[in-house]
């Protein structure tokens, strides 16, 4: 058989990158990672992602898939091992709208609370309100997977850390532990775990990054 | 035991639309319930409390929202007719082309209908580049998915059945032959689908409720 080829095009602080990295460690596929050297991007990059410019983007055997959510649904189903979604099609649509519920409602919130410049709090609030609901996809199991991590752990997980980093640089409150004790304990689970652990960049590295993001989003001087 | 299929949507939305289409390609028998999204029922609030939009498909008692989450269940549970291609690969290109549709093309074809002057022609601009996506992956196709009507065509199945009312709405052509060839006749294709045709809004109702619908936004802005 001929050899196979697996490239992720990422960037170290992406979460979205850092997702499609989760399911390839977890399915145990290796690839090449190459770094993108954002906001410039490579003609590479172009020319895999013409339509959206944007990583993460994994190469197979030469040809291009981008946007992390459908990624993972290809990697999920381009091997085998370790099914991330479920069997049963209920349970596949359940995973499949929270992770689009995550994706349009409360990342966009929480992006609201950190960009913003007075109003931040109001959005937290909103972001607070959002994140909560995710409690219901975890019906007293330790992962929104069951016993194990699967689909709609990677695709909200990185909110762990991210969100932390937008409550110190923003200083709202996302995940509240009094309020949001199943979501606090899933993550403390989830980010525990080897080999998402592993993956996770710097807290300080990412936190001085977002600093920089921060002070150009909401024009502070300081 | 008896299956229960039930559609909350209404006759006017191209995301129940989608859904009808693919239900009827794999001649799944449904009760369709018409919502009156101004007055929601307590039944769309009981099957979907967190969105509280249509479409819903309830399939005997389970309910599903968000039209391409509902027809991948659709494509899951009744395996005749596949929606979906076969190998990962041709599948998730069809997923991409369905988000397409929802992240790029639909948000750009609504600036084109309820914007003015300058920003209407900004807004066709971004049409005109999403559109040339779309003419390039036709590229030696009758239709998204090959042959027949798949996924992906379901998804951006509304262009070929709306565009016409928006056109005619705003007196304007928004995707000219000579510009998009390979787009104006998949367009013309899909509608002459046998179960797309039949499934169609009704033209003079559907114009009015969209023009009623501009003239709102426009008088609101």
């Amino acid at each position: 058989m001929a050899e196979e080829s697996v490239k992720l095009l990422g960037y170290w602080a992406s979460p979205f990158a850092l997702r499609v990295k989760w399911a390839l460690k977890l399915k145990g596929v290796h690839y090449e990672y190459v770094e993108e050297n954002l906001p410039n991007k490579s003609p590479l990059l172009l020319r895999y992602n013409p339509v959206y410019k944007k990583i993460p983007v994994l190469v197979h055997n030469g040809k291009p898939l981008a946007e992390s959510l459908l990624i993972i649904e290809y990697i999920d189903e381009a091997w085998k091992q370790n099914p991330l979604l479920p069997d049963d099609p209920y349970e596949r649509a359940n995973a499949r709208l929270w992770a689009k519920f995550f994706d349009e409602k409360c990342v966009p919130e929480v992006m609201g609370a950190f960009a913003s410049k007075g109003e931040e709090q109001e959005k937290a609030a909103k972001a607070r309100e959002n994140l909560k609901m995710l409690e219901r996809a975890l019906e007293g199991k330790p992962f929104f997977g069951g016993d194990k991590i699967g689909f709609l752990d990677i695709a909200v997980g990185w909110i762990g850390i991210w969100g932390r980093i937008v409550e110190e640089i923003a200083g709202v409150s996302l995940i509240d532990a009094e309020t949001m004790p199943l979501l606090t304990a899933w993550l403390n689970n989830f980010l525990e775990v080897p080999v998402i652990k592993a993956c996770i960049p710097s807290w300080h590295e990412l936190l001085e990054h977002n600093k920089g993001f921060h002070k150009i989003l909401t024009g502070s001087s300081t | 035991m008896a299956e229960e299929v039930k559609l909350l949507m209404t006759w006017s939305s191209p995301f129940a639309l989608r859904v009808v289409w693919a239900l009827k390609l794999k001649g799944v028998q449904f009760d369709s319930i018409e919502e009156d999204l101004s007055n929601k029922s307590p039944l769309l609030l009981q099957y979907n409390p967190v969105h509280k939009k249509i479409p819903v498909l309830v399939h005997n008692g389970k309910p599903i929202s968000e039209s391409l989450v509902i027809l991948e269940y659709v494509d899951e549970t009744w395996r005749q007719y596949p929606l979906l291609p076969d190998g990962p690969y041709d599948r998730a290109r069809a997923r991409f082309w369905a988000k397409f549709s929802d992240d790029k093309v639909s948000p750009s074809m609504w600036g084109v209908f309820i914007k003015q002057g300058k920003e209407r022609e900004e807004a066709f601009d971004q049409v005109f580049e999403n559109l040339k996506f779309l003419e390039e992956e036709l590229k030696g196709k009758k239709f998204f998915g090959g042959e027949k009507i798949g996924f992906a065509d379901l998804a951006l199945g509304w262009i070929a059945e709306r565009v016409c009312v928006l056109e005619e709405i705003i007196g304007v052509k928004i995707v000219e032959e000579e510009k998009f060839p390979l787009v104006s006749a998949w367009m013309q294709e899909f509608v002459k689908v046998p179960i797309i045709k039949e499934s169609l809004p009704p033209h003079e109702k559907l114009v009015t409720k969209i023009r009623g619908i501009r003239e709102k936004f426009i008088g609101a802005a």
